[in-house]
């Protein structure tokens, strides 16, 4: 394997990574939506954190390789029109997925001051925010822009 | 031109949509297993978490892997791989072989969870789930090195 197609490689295993978080996601808010007890919701801390691992990795790897190769392949352009469009469509899944994060939080913030204030019982305000009707929204877009993002990679129209 | 430009510019468009399908699966299948994987490892003991983990290897993993299969034989058949007496490419042996061993090792790790999970509502342990964690991670880990081979095509 020359270096370029280890580079493809790990490009692809990272977007594996991206896609793979944002799955992990749909399980934790879909499970999230029966939890009303602080218990409950700090106990996803930790899957979360693989979670945000993944993404991380994954947006990380598939942006700084992707753009390596664009530079390195000679069939390819940095302003390929297809690249473009795959960076302008990552920039927005980003922004997406951290105005996402930033609904979650806000429940588990809730669950931990809950606890801290020694209520340990279901409640209804924690279900509430567990529910974000927005989370669910922004994290569909989000699922829908890096599918776009597949689409564009394997289509690549123009190219 | 290198072979990895070249094979990128000549792939015929009809290609395109099966293998958006087997891709879509295989990513599917590995957010599952991660899930699942995550789900069951951090569990410590909660039910909730152990079925929660049992279920998305379940609902999310084992549709992924059908996607990914099918969407597999269809690429490879579209690029005559799969006629007689034509000699199959490595990363396409390493590809099948993980594919169909791994769906044989996740149907086993469903029957064993699932026979978890049943144990888990008469109040029995939950070692059956700990065989389907250890299944789920090796899968996990056997899919990584599919996508490395998928995607660099040794050979």
């Amino acid at each position: 394997m020359s270096f370029d197609d280890w580079m493809l490689a790990l490009h692809v295993i990272a977007a594996f990574a991206y896609v793979a978080g944002i799955v992990l996601f749909w399980v934790l808010i879909v499970a999230v939506r029966k939890t009303d007890t602080p218990e409950g919701t700090i106990r996803m801390e930790p899957i979360v954190k693989v979670g945000n691992v993944a993404v991380g990795l994954g947006a990380a790897g598939t942006i700084a390789l992707g753009i390596l190769l664009a530079f390195r392949l000679d069939s390819y352009a940095i302003w390929d029109g297809w690249i473009i469009a795959a960076l302008v469509l990552w920039a927005v899944a980003g922004g997406i997925g951290q105005r996402t994060g930033a609904e979650y939080v806000k429940g588990m913030t809730k669950a931990k001051e809950l606890e801290a204030s020694g209520h340990t019982g279901p409640s209804t305000e924690l279900l509430a925010i567990n529910r974000t009707s927005a989370g669910v929204l922004l994290h569909t877009l989000g699922s829908i822009t890096v599918l776009l993002i597949l689409l564009d990679m394997i289509f690549k129209p123009g190219a | 031109m290198n072979t990895l430009g070249l094979l990128a510019v000549v792939r015929p468009d009809r290609w395109n949509f099966p293998l958006f399908l087997h891709v879509l699966g295989a990513m599917i299948l590995v957010g599952g297993l991660l899930t699942g994987v995550g789900l069951l490892a951090f569990s410590r003991g909660d039910v909730r978490f152990l079925r929660l983990g049992y279920w998305t290897l379940l609902a999310v993993s084992l549709p992924g892997w059908i996607l990914m299969r099918a969407g597999g034989e269809w690429i490879a058949s579209r690029e005559g791989w799969t006629k007689s007496g034509v000699p199959s490419p490595t990363w396409l042996d390493i590809g099948f072989l993980l594919a169909d061993v791994g769906g044989l090792v996740l149907l086993v790790s469903l029957i064993v969870g699932g026979v978890g999970v049943y144990r888990l509502r008469e109040g029995k342990g939950a070692g059956l789930l700990r065989a389907t964690l250890v299944l789920a991670f090796l899968l996990l880990a056997a899919y990584v090195v599919a996508v490395w081979a998928m995607a660099g095509k040794p050979s």
